[in-house]
């Protein structure tokens, strides 16, 4: 068990007993049954057969473009994937000519650079917004928050031409710093809303007897609440990060030359009339490792953050 | 699932992915078409000397930096990065060159921003129109008006020009008539490169007859979103050979409708070879393949013998196998598309590069002046790859490596043919690059009638 774990068990034992107990108790009670329920059901040899199927399905064209991705120009062009089963030759030369001639290697690098300032801005200051909507009583702070809310349904697309003037006008057109805010600007409606959600979620009791105790804003936020909101800041870094590590549209519009992101050079990898297109496949499994390693090794926050903007029940 | 079986599930699947490695050929650096190094022309042609006391109308621009803002990149856009070389010597200035595929939907988003390149290069007269309609494009300096005046045809010097204002001159060229063709399988079979569309299409009668497994024509129009363009093209050079400049002129500019009947008259002409049965599609499969066949791919089977004739555009040579033989008597090699109409003789759809400056900078004007000169085209084509050249009229063919560069080059440069700008290009947006190209898809791949396809584009055509 880890500490998060502790302290969600303490909650949870906090709420049952302070808040209201009867229908909290109802309400974990019918939660775990349809919880047992449908682990019944999945786990029928019927289910897990089609699991299995549609997993295998789903993954083909993937296993598809890594052997492609092995294949010589010839091949690539001449015939699909699937024959190299019974005629395999392999080379390594897609990357070596993806990396080094094409120079992904520093859009990687610049990948990086991009991606995680632009995760780190957005989740600081949402946790502080989200803390604040949460927990400290202003004046107008429904209002505010519904329109923190709105803003996620403005299509960055219509602010692609008024934000770059903006900078243009600043001059700092052309630099990370752009692309940086940029992707801060667009996450902070939904990071602010789903850290808000979780904030919620912690009983206000546990807050109040922190107060009582004599603790400030400061002290609740980073002793109580904070160490309960790990899994949801993770949650959220894990879109944040596959969000702005797969972005092409923000990256083609504020990063300049120097500062060009992965998915753009890929973009441009294929040559001015595509005729180096067989390096793709590679280009593509280049781009893609990093978002699979993060998926992979963080997937049940991902899909714990999916379900903490629906509906809870 | 218990941890042992897990365990023992990840040995074997460890186990299988080894035996497939052990199994598996490695490639050698020729089996995996690994060039043999790059031409070494660039780094010769950066270090050449060049007149330099024509910069001076430019006064002192040592320091400045130009943004060249381009279409064309890696590995295309090196031979343009070393031309700039003996340039930047001279003046001082240092270009930086930035090339985006991305170009056409992102200059619009930086001009309109405030954040306009020094200078681009537009791939099409329409990008031109649009970006002079911003008020930002600034007309060059006297200097590069004397130099296309001087050196590129009339022709050219109008695809620059916007109402009456000439604001870019011509920068590379490509030409999109061409029949690709292997000259040593013709010599095989004896027969003769066509003078005329007629004796093109007794030719492919003869090649029926001759040869019943193999057929004479192949094509292809897939190339991802933009599917359905080498069809345009080949609509437009029977336009243009059939109708004359003259109806050419009036179409692009809708003087007369899409679906007018010299129009369905040209399809029809290019139905004979695309939908018919017995011409297509050599190597690749029936009429509806042409549909989904990649261009790129399209004109390959040439080499297999198993097609003979492919019409696509100059740029097509990058797209045979490395160690392909392209030149006059070699594997393949192509010829101008044959005369259809006595009257209007040999003509020429292509394409070519316009660059505009985007503010009146003495160093700005002085790298637009640059790309004018015949220096310039000279220093640019013997540092090129195959696949590049221009209309400019002082460019030396013999600069050229490739021969269907020289050959299309002396097209070009022939003062009785007759130059059109691809029209697809010319023609608005949702035309030129939505409907035509959709409905030519669905004329080869539904069989939809030609007065149908033409009505459905001419619908598009925005009031």
């Amino acid at each position: 068990m880890t500490a998060s774990d502790v302290s969600q068990e303490v909650v949870t034992q906090a709420t049952g007993k302070i808040d209201a107990p009867v229908t909290e108790s109802w309400r974990s009670r019918r939660r775990q049954r349809r919880a047992e329920a449908a682990a019944e059901r999945l786990s029928k040899p019927a289910a897990s057969t089609i699991a299995i199927v549609i997993a295998v399905l789903w993954s083909i064209p993937t296993l598809g473009l890594f052997v492609t991705s092995f294949r010589t120009v010839e091949d690539i062009q001449s015939s699909g994937w699937w024959t190299a089963i019974t005629n395999p030759l392999f080379s390594q030369y897609n990357y070596q000519a993806a990396l080094v001639d094409s120079g992904l290697a520093s859009n990687f690098v610049n990948s990086f650079v991009i991606t995680l300032p632009a995760v780190l801005i957005p989740i600081t200051l949402a946790l502080l917004a989200a803390y604040a909507f949460a927990w400290i009583p202003f004046r107008g702070r429904n209002t505010l928050f519904v329109a923190v809310f709105a803003l996620q349904i403005v299509p960055i697309q219509v602010t692609l031409v008024p934000l770059l003037t903006l900078y243009v006008d600043a001059g700092v057109a052309g630099s990370f710093w752009t692309v940086w805010l940029s992707h801060s600007m667009f996450a902070l409606p939904l990071a602010i809303f789903l850290l808000h959600n979780f904030m919620k979620d912690v009983p206000p009791s546990l807050v109040e007897a922190a107060r009582m105790d004599g603790a400030g804003h400061v002290t609740i936020f980073f002793k109580v609440l904070f160490p309960l909101l790990v899994p949801a800041i993770a949650a959220f870094g894990v879109f944040q990060f596959l969000w702005v590590w797969n972005d092409l549209l923000v990256a083609l519009t504020f990063a300049s030359n120097d500062a060009t992101p992965l998915t753009a050079a890929v973009a441009d990898l294929a040559g001015t009339r595509g005729n180096a297109w067989y390096l793709l496949s590679a280009g593509a499994f280049i781009t893609m490792v990093v978002p699979l390693v993060v998926f992979i090794s963080l997937q049940r926050f991902f899909v714990r953050g999916l379900l903490a903007g629906s509906v809870k029940g | 699932m218990s941890t042992r079986s897990r365990k023992s599930s990840r040995a074997a699947v460890a186990a299988g992915l080894g035996a497939v490695v052990a199994l598996a050929g490695c490639a050698s650096q020729e089996e995996a078409g690994v060039s043999s190094g790059g031409s070494t022309a660039g780094a010769e042609v950066a270090s050449s000397e060049i007149d330099c006391s024509q910069f001076e109308q430019f006064g002192d621009v040592d320091g400045s930096e130009v943004e060249v803002y381009t279409t064309i990149v890696d590995p295309e856009s090196q031979s343009f990065i070393d031309a700039f070389g003996p340039f930047e010597e001279c003046t001082g200035i240092s270009v930086n060159y930035n090339g985006s595929r991305q170009f056409e939907a992102q200059l619009p988003v930086r001009v309109n921003a405030g954040n306009a390149p020094d200078i681009a290069f537009l791939p099409q007269p329409g990008l031109l129109a649009q970006m002079v309609a911003t008020g930002q494009v600034a007309e060059p300096a006297q200097a590069v008006v004397d130099n296309v005046d001087e050196y590129w045809s009339e022709d050219w010097k109008n695809y620059g020009t916007v109402d009456g204002t000439f604001y870019a001159p011509p920068l590379g060229a490509n030409v999109k008539s061409f029949v690709w063709y292997s000259p040593s399988a013709f010599a095989e079979a004896g027969y003769e490169v066509p003078e005329t569309w007629d004796d093109m299409l007794a030719l492919s009668d003869q090649i029926v007859a001759d040869h019943p497994d193999s057929k004479p024509w192949c094509a292809g129009i897939g190339s991802g979103e933009a599917t359905g363009w080498p069809a345009t093209d080949f609509l437009e050079d029977v336009v243009l050979h059939q109708q004359g400049p003259d109806v050419y002129d009036q179409w692009v500019a809708h003087e007369i409708p899409f679906n007018d009947p010299q129009i369905a008259e040209s399809l029809a002409q290019a139905g004979g070879i695309l939908k018919n049965p017995d011409y297509v599609n050599g190597g690749l499969g029936d009429v509806r393949s042409i549909a989904s066949t990649e261009f790129q791919d399209a004109g390959l089977p040439i080499l297999d013998g198993q097609c003979w004739m492919h019409r696509q555009a100059s740029f097509y040579q990058a797209n045979w196998p490395a160690g392909t033989d392209v030149s006059e008597d070699g594997d393949v090699f192509a010829f101008p598309t044959p005369v259809i109409n006595e009257e209007v003789g040999s003509a020429i759809v292509g394409g070519g590069e316009f660059v505009a400056a985007f503010n009146d900078d003495p160093a700005t004007q002085a790298v637009q002046y640059w790309l004018s000169t015949g220096d310039w085209a000279n220093l640019k084509a013997q540092a090129s790859q195959p696949g590049w050249f221009s209309a400019n009229l002082e460019l030396d063919p013999s600069n050229l490596q490739s021969p269907i560069d020289q050959l299309a080059v002396e097209q070009l440069q022939d003062p009785e043919a007759t130059f059109r700008f691809d029209a697809s290009d010319l023609m608005p947006a949702q035309v030129g690059a939505d409907a035509e190209w959709q409905q030519l898809t669905d004329w080869i791949a539904s069989d939809q009638s030609d007065q149908q396809t033409l009505d459905n584009i001419e619908a598009a055509w925005p009031q």
